[in-house]
């Protein structure tokens, strides 16, 4: 036995179906659901979190695979980091594959899931600037039935889960056009994101949606700088761009997520952000570039 | 280039090659595997943490969560009463000393009105489960009154008293030569070096079982067994037979494991309540209890001529001790005694200081002290070649130190030093090609595999360093060691209370063993402390004095095997020889097996190795404090995303003098093994303490390197000048290229980017280049 792994968790519930799910959770509120359990342990193995009762989320097939809808993905909760860095799916959300395959080590991709990232809400979860660029939905399952909210609404708090209410999946738009995630981590081997920046063409609308990740609570997204870059680019030709606009585009996002302190006095110039927060801010604007460009290319 | 990096296989070069083609399968210079290697690598060999008893109690520790308080009062009684636990133990329950440590006894096993560093013991618990110890652990009420903690060691000096024993630990100002010297070329720097955490991928744990008369056992993974015993025996009031150390398998040591301030509470709680208790720490308390890196703060001015040689070096080092003394001193001594590295300098004026302050206390881990100047030293040495316009390897070939020259000590170097040779070994040797033809797929770039890299971003560079180390203790430890070698039906024990620690000690045991009897089954028995002291595990000791130890053991059964057969032939023991399990007389005449000779004898003896003694270093630093020295030359190929400021090492070179290949196999794993570890604290390993408080005592919090962070190491030349002092002519491996590994790869990192990359671990914004206006 190991030391420290808890014995607190009288309650294991192991249900097969959504529904099933949702009822023990109803039944006992104070359960926590568990997928992959890549956070949620650790902070169990730190004590930090003692749950009275686990509900298993591990054998519920509808949340391990995705759908079509309407054009959209329907993708389950349950969706492993591993499965979705596959080209399969790389071909439909590439830039949510990028993502899941820059996640980790392998053994954290084989059992971290989708759905545990977003509810994780870590500011260094990879998925999340992704989903925050796509505007992506959350289909939450509950006792009251279900109902949907964007990603980005529970990621800042607008949101919340009732109690037993679950997320099912993630209603991700297919956009059919480049997309990229990039995020830098200081080392060659898997890390934390010191920032990350996912860019999205939407042809359709004719947008460019771009977060930012890591640097703030929740993803950040440089509306302004979004719609300058959209309005420079050929929609119907070539979509590639200057490197002067890429590199502009680079610091406007970086500016925006990183912004200038305010000037002490009216008129005079803002004291220097310190040069821990000048290199993060650098750091947004090479990535915010590098991936624009890699998207236009 | 993604698929070398990515399997890792260390480059067969060329004096491997040559050892292939004849390599002995037993004795010396064969590659033995180590015996526990296979359950290991299976997972069924059994570390402290496996350690079971019947009825056994489990421990919890309460540790300080801040970094300098007053202790007003510990209320205990709400512990004390919960269900299931056995007892409850704060300072005034120590029977014994009620303070230990290395070198001076000036920490408390547990606070006991004042707490001077995040993590300090303050009670300890045993209960009949792990949660309901640790539950009680944190029912216990400590009133504190909190304290500013002092965190920069530049403010230890003027902070009032941390300890009753002051804030300065040591100062050595090291005088060497005219301070009048000037050279025509001066160059200034300023360094500064992180907190690198031994991180032991074993975390803490043991079992202390009470004894009968009154005494207690402890079972853990020590590696310096007696001096724990003893510090441990003084605490508890009890003479040192009463205590016994027994030590288990070490799931990893950089530097000391399982110290006393873990045995000492353990042992107390099996004292009081009569039972066994088990301790095991979880991976936060491991970060948060043992010793780390000193972190350093290093100023130097090197002067030079015109050529590049090296006329006068001044040095003023800070080595942040952290609350408690430990190892310090050793850690200074060998910081200043080292602050040249291995170059000829004629003046030398190093001032260098080890203080106290509330950050987590400094201990021992492999290269202390040389490990921090070699950055210096060698960011000295390319800022003078930048100055000089010379090549920076050709820079320090001009002022390598050889067998004769004087360290700054005065000590004269007498052991082998072939570091021109061994600059010259990576120098030589081709720099790996450039992965301008390959597909983008297949380079592996900064940031990794899925990172953001972009080729036209990225700079390569090269670097080069040179590092030296101790071996042994030094001024005027004494180093000995006891082993016993005992020979009954064909079959060799070796008794050597030497802890096999991973670094293959009891491999070497049986090695000799076989190399000096021609014995082919060796066993190494397990180490307590009833066994003779053989001393830590540390500073590459157990090759030369254990290691010496067993080797005369043996020749002592040798001779005695050896006596009647020479008798009888009417010859000298010298003329007879011992090959292949076989016994021949120098003109072939006899002929008989070791089996044979061995039939139905018992034959033991028990020998000591005791190297010359060496001297404390003077008011002037000055003093033959060592036995011994180990060098290494190691040359870095990085590459950089200069907009990111992300480094990726490419390759590292390593040439190292090692006197002579005991086991090429293993030697190769332990020069991997340190190159590695300095390669983390030169990118990722850094302890964070703001204001004293450990931050993220965690494995996603303090990277160490992983496969893909770990370059190619190619060992392209071992040197092999046998030390003539030494047993067997060896000298120690695992410290020296952890020394050396930081130094090469800031070296690199500068020539890419041109920055002047001052700190360890490099932190992307050094090494990010601005685009020019």
């Amino acid at each position: 036995m190991t030391t420290h792994a808890p014995r607190t968790a009288h309650s294991v519930t192991l249900p097969t179906s959504l529904d099933e799910a949702v009822a023990a959770l109803t039944a006992m509120p104070a359960a926590v659901p568990v997928a992959g359990g890549t956070d949620l342990m650790a902070a169990v193995n730190k004590g930090r979190l003692r749950p009275a009762g686990l509900v298993g989320l591990g054998r519920i097939n509808e949340l391990r695979g995705w759908q079509y809808q309407d054009g959209h993905a329907l993708l389950g909760a349950g969706l492993t980091h591993a499965r979705m860095g596959r080209p399969d799916f790389a071909a439909l959300i590439p830039a949510l594959a990028a993502a899941a395959r820059a996640a980790g080590p392998p053994q954290i991709r084989n059992a971290g899931t989708l759905g545990g990232n977003i509810v994780t809400a870590a500011p260094t979860g990879d998925s999340l600037p992704v989903l925050a660029a796509l505007e992506a939905d959350l289909v939450l399952a509950g006792p009251a039935g279900g109902r949907e909210v964007p990603v980005s609404h529970l990621l800042a708090g607008r949101a919340m889960l009732e109690p037993g209410e679950l997320v099912a999946f993630v209603r991700v738009p297919l956009l059919h056009a480049p997309q990229v995630f990039l995020k830098a981590t200081g080392r060659t081997g898997p890390g934390r994101a010191l920032a990350s920046v996912a860019v999205v063409l939407d042809p359709a609308r004719r947008a460019v949606r771009c977060a930012v990740g890591a640097i703030a609570p929740m993803p950040l997204r440089p509306l302004e700088a979004e719609h300058w870059i959209a309005s420079l680019v050929d929609w119907d030709g070539e979509r590639g761009l200057a490197p002067e606009a890429l590199v502009a585009f680079g610091e406007y996002v970086a500016a925006a997520c990183i912004p200038d302190q305010p000037p002490a006095a009216e008129g005079e110039e803002p004291p220097p952000l310190p040069p821990a927060v000048l290199q993060l801010r650098r750091t947004v604007s090479v990535l915010a570039r590098r991936a624009l460009g890699r998207a236009l290319s | 280039m993604s698929n070398d990096a990515a399997t890792a296989i260390p480059a067969v070069d060329a004096p491997r090659q040559e050892q292939e083609q004849e390599q002995p399968v037993r004795g010396l210079g064969a590659s033995l595997p180590s015996a526990d290697a296979r359950a290991k690598a299976e997972g069924t060999f059994p570390y402290a943490a496996d350690l079971w008893a019947e009825g056994l109690l489990w421990a919890a520790i309460l540790r300080s969560p801040h970094a300098h308080a007053r202790i007003r009062s510990i209320d205990t009684s709400a512990a004390a009463a919960m269900p299931g636990v056995r007892a409850v133990v704060t300072h005034a329950d120590v029977p014994g000393d009620s303070a230990y440590g290395r070198s001076v006894a000036d920490r408390p096993v547990f606070a006991a009105d004042v707490v001077r560093h995040h993590g300090e013991a303050i009670a300890a618990v045993a209960a009949d489960h792990p949660d309901t110890a640790r539950l009680a652990a944190a029912a216990i009420i400590v009133d504190y009154e909190l304290l500013e903690p002092v965190t920069d060691p530049e403010q230890a000096f003027s902070a009032p008293p941390l300890h009753p024993d002051g804030n300065l630990i040591r100062h050595i100002p090291l005088r060497f030569g005219d301070p009048d010297a000037l050279g025509e070329v001066i160059v200034e720097g300023l360094y500064r070096i992180g907190r690198q955490d031994p991180a032991p991928i074993g975390a803490e744990a043991g079992l202390a079982v009470p004894r009968p008369d009154g005494g207690v056992e402890i079972y853990t993974a020590s590696t310096d067994p007696h001096t724990d015993r003893d510090l441990a025996a003084a605490c508890f009031g009890l003479p040192p037979e009463q205590v016994k150390v027994v030590v288990t398998g070490v799931p990893g040591a950089m530097g000391d494991r399982e110290d006393p301030g873990f045995q000492i509470p353990l042992g107390l709680l099996a004292l009081r309540t009569g039972a066994p208790v088990k301790l095991a720490a979880t991976r936060e308390e491991s970060f948060l209890g043992h010793g780390h890196r000193h972190p350093t703060l290093l100023r130097y001015r090197h002067h030079a001529d015109a050529e590049g040689r090296l006329v006068k070096v001044e040095a003023q080092i800070l080595l942040d001790g952290g609350a408690y003394a430990d190892a310090s001193s050793d850690s200074l001594a060998a910081a200043v005694s080292f602050a040249c590295g291995p170059y000829v300098v004629p003046h030398a004026f190093v001032e260098g200081w080890v203080v106290r302050t509330n950050n987590p206390p400094a201990g021992h881990v492999r290269g202390e002290g040389a490990m921090q100047v070699c950055a210096a030293y060698e960011g000295q040495m390319d800022k003078l070649a930048a100055k000089l316009g010379l090549d920076p390897a050709e820079l320090r070939m001009r002022n390598v130190l050889a067998t004769g020259d004087l360290l700054p000590t005065g000590q004269t170097v007498t052991c082998p030093a072939p570091v021109a040779e061994l600059l010259q070994a990576v120098r030589e040797y081709p720099l790996p090609p450039l992965p301008v033809d390959a597909s983008e797929e297949d380079w592996l770039l900064p940031g990794g595999p899925e990172g953001a890299g972009e080729p036209g971003a990225v700079r390569r560079g090269v670097g080069y360093a040179l590092g030296m180390v101790h071996m042994l203790g030094a001024e005027g430890r004494d180093e000995v060691s006891t082993a016993t070698v005992k020979v009954q039906d064909g079959v060799a024990t070796v008794l050597c209370a030497a802890v096999e620690t991973g670094q293959g000690f009891s491999t070497l045991a049986r090695q000799v063993v076989q190399e000096v009897l021609g014995v082919e089954d060796v066993q190494v028995a397990p180490v307590d402390t009833d066994q003779p002291p053989a001393g830590p595990a540390a500073h590459g000791r157990h090759t030369w004095v254990s290691g010496g130890a067993v080797e005369r053991a043996a020749k002592m059964v040798r001779t005695q095997l050896l006596q009647p057969l020479a008798h009888k032939f009417g010859m000298s023991t010298e003329l007879l020889q011992i090959t292949d399990g076989k016994i021949t007389s120098y003109d072939g005449v006899l002929s008989t097996t070791v089996a044979e000779a061995l039939e139905g004898k018992e034959l033991w003896a028990t020998a000591q190795c005791r190297p010359h003694p060496t001297e404390p270093l003077d008011e002037a630093g000055q003093g033959d404090a060592f036995v011994g020295l180990a060098f290494c030359a190691i040359r870095a190929v990085v590459d950089v995303d200069v907009e990111l400021g992300s480094v990726r090492v490419v390759e590292l070179a390593v040439a190292q003098d090692v006197g002579r290949v005991l086991n090429p196999a293993q030697l190769l794993t332990r020069i991997e093994a340190g190159v590695t570890q300095g390669l983390g604290a030169a990118l990722t390993e850094n302890l964070r303490t703001p204001r004293g408080l450990v931050r993220h005592p965690d494995l996603t919090g303090y990277a160490l390197p992983t496969a893909l962070d770990t370059p190619d190491i190619r060992v392209v030349k071992l040197v092999e000048e046998r030390d003539v002092v030494a047993p067997f002519g060896a000298k120690a491996a695992s410290a020296v290229p952890v020394v050396t590994s930081p130094a090469a790869i800031a070296s690199a990192v500068r020539a890419a980017t041109g920055r002047p990359v001052n700190r360890l671990p490099i932190r992307p914004q050094s090494a990010v280049v601005h685009p020019t206006p």
